[in-house]
C-alpha cells in the first residue's frame, strides 16, 4: 500500500475540480454550526486548494503525521466531523483510510475484441474516511458503485488486475498489504452480506469455530457457546447446515463468525439484505451492540434511512469517494450538510420534501 | 465420449438443483420407489442397448461368413455350404426375426452363443472380464487420485507454475490418441529400454498353471500406465475448474477475512465442495476408461473385452458383441447409480432436504 505520489495528486486535483463544478452549479456549501474550521479544516481546504491550482505540490506527508495527533473532539479533522459518542482512545483513530484509490486494468469494453487495448479503470477515487472506537460509521452509496472494493482493500484483499493507492491506519500503526492480512481475524473482522458466505458442506458450528486445532480449538468452541447464548441461537444450530438455518439465524451465525475473533472492528458490507428498515435496524442493533462495548464498525450500505436510524456518523459515498462524512445529527436538516450531493440525498429521502434535487 | 462425459459432470449439479427444488415444492403425487425408477431406467438401457448393436451389426458391410471362413476357403465353397454356413451365421434371417430370437433367449438368461469363439457369450465375458476389470481397475484409481491431485495443485497455484506445467501436460494428453500413446509406450519401455513385457496378460509359452500373480501385475503395469495417463489429463482439468470455482466462491473469501490461508481454504473448504464433482467425474470416467481399454488392449495383445469387442466387431459375431455392449453399459450405468447414491451420502443438502431445518 505504498502511497503512489503521482497519483495521488491526479486525482486529489481531480477531485477538486469535480467538487468545484458541484459548489459552482449548487452555491458554495456554508459551514455547519458543529464543524467550527479547526486547524486541520484549514489544511485540508489549503491543500485541496493548492493541489487545484498547483498539482505538482501537495503536502504528502500531513495526513499521515496528524493521525498521531490528539484531537480536539467537536473540532473538524481528517475531513470529517463527530458525533457525540466520537472520542480517540490512545489518541488516534481506530481505522483511518486516506486517499484510497483502487483502479483496474482490463481491456476496452468499448474497442474492438482482438485489438482492444489495455485501459485502467479507476473504482475508487481518493476516498478517506475514519472510524472511531465505539461508534458506527455508515457508509451510504448506490448499489454497484464499489463499495465492496473499500471493504476489500481494508481486508487487504486484492485482485491480481488490481491497483491500490493510498494509506490505512489502524489504531494508529501504518499498515501495508501485508499488515492488513495479518489483522483479518486478529483486530478485523468481516460480516458479510448473506449466508452464501458460509461453506454449504460444513456443520454451522465448526464454521463458527474457524480454523483452529487442539486447545485453540476447545477454547473457541467454549467462547461460540457463550456467544451463541448471548445472541439467543439455540445449541442445536450447532450441528445444522448453512442451508437449514432460517435468514435471522444466519445473519447471526455470520455475525458470531466476526465476533468469535474478538475483533476491534467489524466490517459490515450489506449485513440486511432485502429487509424492510423496521427488521434491519432489529438485525443491526447487534452491531451497536457491538460498538457499544468499544468495537468500531463500518456499516456499508446503500440505504440511507437505515444508516441514519443506527449510525453514529455517516459518510457519503458517491462516484468512488466519500464526499462528506459527518454526524447523523446534521442530517436532521439540510442546512447542517455541507455538500450538493449530501444534500440532494436529504432531499430525496421519501420524507422530505422529494423534490427537485440539485442536479449534481 | 468426452461429450458423453461432460453431460454427467454438469448433471450432478443439475440433480442437485433438482432435488433442491423439490424439497420446496409441495407434495406431489405418489412416484415408485427411487430403486424401482432406477430398474426401468436399466432396462430400458439394456433394451436399446442390445437393439442398436444389433441394428449396427446387420447394417455393417462386413460378411460374416466370408470374414470367418477367410478369403481363399469362401472362393471354393460350394454354393450348398455357403448357404449352410450363412444360415449358421444368421445372415439370411431378417433383422427383427433375430433380435427377437435373442431377445427370447436374453430374458432366460441365455445370451447366446459366440459364433467367433465358439462359446456361450456369458462364458467368453466372464473369462475376459476378469483380466479386463484388473486393467481397468488399476487404470481407473491411478487417473483418479493423480488427476484429483493435480487438479487440486493447479488450481489452487492458478496461473503460475504449477498450474500452466498441469495444464500444458492436460492439453497434450487430450490432444493424444490413446493407441498412438500406447504404440510410442511399447517402443520406448518394452522395445528400446526393455523394462516391461511387449504384450499379453502372461509369459509367452508359460502354461496357465504356472503363471503367478507377480507376473500379471507385471503384464498390467504399462497397459494400465498408459490407460490412466489419458485418464488423468480430464480428471485433472475438470477438478482444477472446479477449485477455482472454490476459491473464488463467497464462503471461500470470507474464510480468506477470517485469516485462513490459500492452503487452509483448500483443506478446510476446498476438498469438502471437491468431493462431489470429483466423485461424478470418477465415476463418469468408467466410460471413457472402458472405451481406452479396447483401443490400449488391441495394442497390447491384452486379452480383455475390449479385443474381444473388437474381434466381434470384426467378425460381425453378433451375440458377442451384444453381450460386451451390454455388460460395459451395465458397468457405466453402475457407476452413475454408485455417483447418486454417494451424493446422498456425501451432500447434507441431498440427503435430508431442508425437513428438519429449525425455523
Amino acid at each position: 500500500m505504498e502511497v503512489e505520489r503521482n497519483v495521488r495528486e491526479v486525482s486529489v486535483a481531480e477531485k477538486s475540480r469535480r467538487a468545484s463544478e458541484c459548489a459552482d452549479a449548487a452555491g458554495e456549501p456554508k459551514g455547519t454550526a458543529l464543524a467550527p474550521a479547526g486547524k486541520h479544516a484549514r489544511a485540508a481546504r489549503a491543500s485541496g486548494a493548492q493541489a487545484a491550482a498547483n498539482p505538482g505540490v501537495l503536502p504528502a506527508a500531513e495526513a499521515p503525521r496528524a493521525a498521531h495527533r490528539a484531537h480536539v473532539d467537536a473540532e473538524r479533522h481528517h475531513h470529517h466531523t463527530h458525533a457525540a459518542g466520537s472520542h480517540h482512545p490512545g489518541g488516534h483513530h481506530l481505522l483511518s483510510v486516506e486517499h484510497l484509490s483502487v483502479s483496474f486494468t482490463l481491456y476496452d469494453p468499448a474497442a474492438p475484441f482482438f485489438s482492444a487495448p489495455r485501459v485502467e479503470s479507476r473504482v475508487i477515487n481518493d476516498l478517506s474516511l475514519s472510524v472511531h472506537a465505539g461508534e458506527i460509521l455508515a457508509v451510504v452509496g448506490a448499489s454497484g458503485s464499489g463499495k465492496t472494493l473499500l471493504a476489500d482493500a481494508i481486508l487487504g484483499l486484492y485482485e491480481p488486475n488490481s491497483r491500490v493507492t493510498g494509506t490505512i491506519w489502524f489504531d494508529g500503526a501504518r499498515q501495508d498489504a501485508a499488515g492488513l492480512q495479518a489483522l483479518r481475524g486478529h483486530g478485523i473482522s468481516l460480516v458479510p452480506q448473506s449466508v452464501t458466505n458460509l461453506d454449504p458442506l460444513m456443520r454451522v458450528g465448526r464454521q463458527i469455530v474457524g480454523n483452529a486445532r487442539g486447545e485453540e480449538r476447545r477454547r473457541r468452541t467454549e467462547r461460540m457457546r457463550e456467544l451463541m447464548a448471548a445472541y439467543g441461537l439455540p445449541p442445536e444450530i450447532e450441528r445444522l447446515y448453512p442451508h437449514e438455518l432460517s435468514g435471522g439465524m444466519a445473519r447471526r451465525v455470520l455475525l458470531l463468525c466476526a465476533l468469535i475473533d474478538q475483533p476491534r472492528l467489524i466490517v459490515a458490507d450489506e449485513p440486511t439484505p432485502g429487509l424492510d428498515l423496521d427488521l434491519a435496524v432489529r438485525a443491526v442493533s447487534d452491531l451497536r451492540r457491538f460498538a457499544d462495548e468499544g468495537g468500531g464498525v463500518l456499516l456499508i450500505t446503500h440505504d440511507i434511512e437505515l444508516a441514519l436510524r443506527v449510525a453514529d456518523r455517516v459518510a457519503v459515498f458517491r462516484d468512488g469517494a466519500v464526499v462528506e462524512e459527518t454526524a447523523r445529527e446534521n442530517f436532521d436538516a439540510p442546512e447542517l450538510l455541507e455538500h450538493p450531493f449530501s444534500r440532494a440525498l436529504w432531499h430525496a429521502m421519501p420524507e422530505h420534501d422529494f423534490d427537485d434535487a440539485p442536479a449534481c | 465420449m468426452a461429450q458423453d462425459n461432460k453431460n454427467n459432470s454438469y448433471g450432478g449439479a443439475r440433480e442437485q438443483a433438482d432435488a433442491r427444488k423439490a424439497s420446496r415444492r409441495p407434495a406431489r403425487p405418489p412416484r415408485l420407489p427411487w430403486w424401482a425408477r432406477e430398474l426401468v431406467r436399466f432396462a430400458l438401457l439394456m433394451a436399446a442397448t442390445s437393439f442398436v448393436t444389433f441394428a449396427l451389426v446387420s447394417l455393417s458391410p462386413i460378411d460374416p461368413v466370408q470374414a470367418n471362413v477367410g478369403q481363399a476357403a469362401y472362393a471354393s465353397m460350394t454354393p450348398e455350404r455357403r448357404a449352410e454356413m450363412a444360415a449358421y451365421w444368421g445372415a439370411d434371417t431378417p433383422l427383427l426375426e433375430r433380435y427377437a430370437a435373442w431377445a427370447a433367449g436374453a430374458l432366460t438368461g441365455n445370451l447366446g452363443l459366440s459364433l467367433r469363439f465358439n462359446a456361450p457369450v456369458t462364458e467368453v465375458i466372464a473369462q475376459r472380464a476378469a483380466s479386463s476389470l484388473a486393467l481397468m481397475a488399476t487404470a481407473w484409481v491411478l487417473a483418479g487420485v493423480i488427476g484429483l491431485a493435480l487438479g487440486v495443485a493447479a488450481g489452487a497455484c492458478r496461473d503460475r507454475l504449477p498450474d500452466r506445467l498441469v495444464r500444458a501436460y492436460c492439453y497434450l494428453i487430450s490432444a493424444t490418441p490413446t493407441f498412438w500413446l500406447a504404440m510410442v509406450a511399447l517402443m520406448v519401455f518394452a522395445v528400446m529400454l526393455g523394462w516391461f513385457p511387449l504384450g499379453f496378460s502372461a509369459p509367452i509359452g508359460a502354461a496357465a498353471s504356472s503363471v503367478t500373480l507377480a507376473d500379471r501385475a507385471y503384464h498390467l503395469v504399462l497397459p494400465a500406465l498408459v490407460l490412466s495417463v489419458t485418464g488423468v489429463a480430464n480428471i485433472a482439468l475438470h477438478t482444477r475448474e472446479k477449485v477455482v470455482d472454490v476459491l473464488q466462491s463467497d464462503y471461500a473469501r470470507f474464510a480468506r477475512t477470517r485469516g485462513e490461508g490459500t492452503w487452509a481454504v483448500v483443506r478446510r473448504h476446498g476438498l469438502r465442495n471437491l468431493v462431489m464433482p470429483a466423485l461424478t467425474l470418477q465415476f463418469a470416467s468408467i466410460s471413457e476408461i472402458f472405451g481406452g481399454s479396447v483401443l490400449v488392449e488391441q495394442v497390447f495383445s491384452y486379452p480383455g473385452l475390449g479385443q474381444a469387442a473388437v474381434t466381434a466387431g470384426l467378425g460381425g459375431d453378433a451375440p458377442l458383441l451384444v453381450g460386451i455392449a451390454l455388460a460395459s453399459a451395465a458397468l457405466v450405468f453402475a457407476g452413475n447409480l454408485a455417483a447418486n447414491v454417494l451424493y446422498g451420502v456425501v451432500d447434507p443438502r441431498v440427503r435430508g432436504g431442508a425437513s428438519h431445518a429449525v425455523r
